[in-house]
């Protein structure tokens, strides 16, 4: 029995309704009256909870109005609270006086749902990924909403935060960037070279991934979650089939499981060695970063050799993974990690003894635990700043919950600790690997999936290698897809970086972005 | 400093030897690449990369062709920070409504003659995200595009394919 739910059903009595949801998580879900919804904040806030994820729906075609949910979690259990909006008062009580990431949540749910949140703290309604030139009423996200349409532009102005003094000044960066990543925006305010201010402007990648799932099958859904973040295919992909899983009451075979925990694991190393890598070269290290992106490389062609694609995309699908391992694979496989990680050492070593490295990583971009906690950061970047979350640990799948991966915490808060989570997390990967390997059951890899059945709810957590990962799925009145909500971990933790600069230098910027290096195209969606 | 040093001399030269077939092809592809890029760029073609929308499954094959294996330097291509020095664009997509400017406004701080390659499945036709209110999809209903290369993602080696078909079969 879920304690979160406890709170909440003991405190509130009759008014909390106890509600549907499938999953192979532990998670509960809660209906209140929107009255009493931010009052369920406060008491999961004195609880410890964390708010995860933040959510709008239109039931229209179910026979029902507009609904907002907020999925809580202490220690890996998760709750759901979730209270109805009516069509004529599309309004919601906000959480921002008790939630600081709900901000940037309920700019989200006003501007794709058209649902205002009221009691904002910082009343702020500015548009959030939609745009200025996009028409006000196009809220995307509810079902009278045509997704084929063509947007016309309609003239508008963004109201930036602004910093006025002697000395200060403007550096506005993207959305086109230097090097070969993702578009975004960034606003610094700058007094000299220390930045006073950093205002991320985001949602250039939109491409309505959210609207698309609602005219896909759940199959291809499988499809367009792998293209969610390209870097994380494995791990997006991997939550959506486990919501899914859970919608339908499918079973993996459990060596279905296992695959997708070695995939996962080759998806978190390839990830961190190259971040490890384009850490190493943003502080001018060219050296470490051409001979991580060559580890990097490794792991890339043997995915292809054996799986047939280099970031094994579409391995993952509903009820299994579609490619199983070559009967030489577990050799090849220990082949290529033995000498990886002996290459790995080496590299370590000249990594740790090089003062110039040390002076740019340490003391960089602080983001205090206490911050880290506020903002609800996850994943590597709240493990830096001395947050104990991992979902492989605290809400487990087979086979995390036999062959337990190593917490890596650190207190230091800084790039430094932020790449060497990842350098610990590397080592641990090559030896989970290797356990699953010896330890691979056999038989099928893929399970019969059967239809969802209408007006159901499923939910899913993966640890992927930036955090923790959330899919919450909803069937309509034929089974279909009537919502997919999609949390990466970018859109909690680009929070933690606009906090972490401030005070650094602008030339350090890219350094602290490298070693957060969010997804725009997660964030966006 | 020896420890550096050593690193580097025990790793060698990673791009050889060629048993395998995907390097071989590197090299073959590559060693056309070089002589093209010679020939049609005074020996060198500089690209500026433009998401303007991706997944950014293509972003990490593009930077892997600058990893020591593929090594797209030594054909003699750069990629630069700045579209004024470009003789390329390298774009992926599908372009969403939201970077339609942004493209637009890369397309022309380029200076002509320049080209266009649209990478990706999504580059190429908007892929599984299609056209919608926030998909304007392939790279070609927004600017001008003079090759495509389809994949998910393109490999490296595709990748280096595809622009050496594009600028050999363009007359001198």
């Amino acid at each position: 029995m879920s304690a979160m739910r406890d709170i909440i059903t003991t405190h509130f009595g009759a008014d909390a309704v106890p509600g549907a949801v499938l999953s192979p998580v532990t998670v509960s879900a809660l209906h209140l009256p929107r009255e009493r919804f931010e009052e369920a904040a406060s008491v999961l806030k004195k609880a410890g909870a964390r708010l995860a994820a933040h959510w709008a729906v239109d039931e229209t075609l179910l026979g029902r109005a507009f609904a907002v949910y907020a999925c809580y979690v202490v220690a890996g259990d998760y709750l759901l609270v979730r209270c109805a909006v009516p069509l004529d008062d599309p309004t919601f009580p906000s959480l921002t006086k008790k939630y600081i990431p709900a901000f940037r949540f309920e700019r989200q749910i006003e501007s794709l749902m058209g649902l205002v949140p009221t009691g904002h703290v910082h009343s702020d309604h500015r548009p959030w990924i939609k745009f200025e030139d996009w028409p006000a009423d196009a809220w995307p996200l509810r079902k009278g909403f045509d997704g084929a349409q063509k947007l016309p532009r309609v003239p508008g102005e963004y109201p930036w935060a602004r910093a006025t003094g002697e000395g200060v000044y403007e550096i506005p960066v993207g959305p086109v960037h230097a090097g070969i990543i993702e578009p975004g925006h960034f606003r610094f305010q700058a007094m000299g070279e220390d930045i006073i201010n950093l205002e991320e402007r985001l949602g250039y990648v939109h491409k309505g991934i959210e609207k698309r799932f609602e005219s896909l099958s759940w199959e291809d859904g499988a499809r367009l979650a792998g293209r969610v973040s390209g870097d994380s295919t494995v791990a997006h992909a991997l939550t959506y089939c486990r919501a899914l899983e859970g919608l339908c009451g499918c079973q993996p075979p459990p060596r279905a499981h296992w695959l997708r925990a070695l995939f996962l694991e080759r998806e978190r190393l390839a990830n961190h060695l190259g971040d490890i890598a384009a850490i190493a070269n943003d502080a001018a290290f060219a050296f470490l970063f051409y001979q991580f992106t060559r580890l990097k490389e490794t792991i890339l062609r043997t995915n292809r050799r054996l799986f047939g694609h280099r970031y094994l995309m579409d391995r993952i699908v509903a009820g299994g993974v579609s490619v199983d391992l070559p009967f030489d694979g577990a050799e090849l496989i220990r082949t290529e990690l033995d000498e990886l990680l002996t290459e790995f050492e080496r590299l370590i070593t000249i990594y740790d003894l090089s003062p110039s490295l040390e002076d740019r990583l340490r003391t960089t971009g602080i983001l205090k635990a206490e911050l880290a906690r506020d903002l609800g950061t996850v994943g590597f970047v709240a493990r830096a700043s001395g947050q104990a979350l991992d979902c492989r640990i605290q809400a487990p799948f087979p086979p995390y919950d036999q062959i337990r991966p190593r917490l890596v915490v650190l207190d230091s808060c800084d790039v430094h600790a932020r790449a060497w989570v990842r350098i610990e997390e590397v080592r641990d990967s090559c030896r989970l690997i290797r356990e699953f390997l010896t330890r691979l059951p056999s038989g099928d890899i893929k399970s019969t999936l059967q239809q969802p059945t209408p007006d159901s709810c499923g939910f899913a957590v993966v640890e992927g290698w930036r955090g923790e990962i959330i899919y919450w799925l909803q069937s309509g009145p034929s089974g279909e897809i009537n919502r997919c909500m999609i949390r990466d971990p970018s859109s909690v933790n680009w929070l933690g970086l606009e906090q972490a600069v401030l005070g650094n230098i602008v030339p350090d910027f890219p350094l602290c972005n490298k070693s957060f290096n969010q997804s725009y195209s997660g964030h966006d969606l | 400093m020896l420890r550096i040093l050593h690193q580097i001399f025990r790793t060698g030269v990673v791009t050889e030897p060629l048993t395998d077939e995907v390097e071989a092809e590197v090299v073959m592809v590559g060693a056309r690449l070089e002589e093209a890029i010679r020939r049609r760029f005074s020996r060198s073609l500089v690209i500026r990369q433009v998401d303007a929308g991706s997944c950014n499954g293509c972003e990490l094959e593009i930077i892997a062709m600058n990893n020591p294996v593929y090594n797209c330097e030594r054909f003699g291509i750069h990629f630069t920070a700045s579209p004024r020095f470009a003789d390329m664009l390298l774009v992926t997509g599908p372009v969403s409504h939201n970077m339609e400017i942004a493209l637009k406004r890369t397309y022309d701080a380029t200076p002509d003659p320049k080209l266009v390659v649209a990478v990706g499945d999504c580059g190429c036709n908007g892929g599984i995200f299609g056209e919608s209110y926030a998909s304007l999809g392939g790279v070609g209903s927004v600017i001008p595009v003079d090759a495509c290369i389809p994949g998910c993602p393109p490999s490296p080696v595709d990748l280096l394919n595809g622009i050496l078909a594009l600028i050999d079969g363009q007359r001198v």
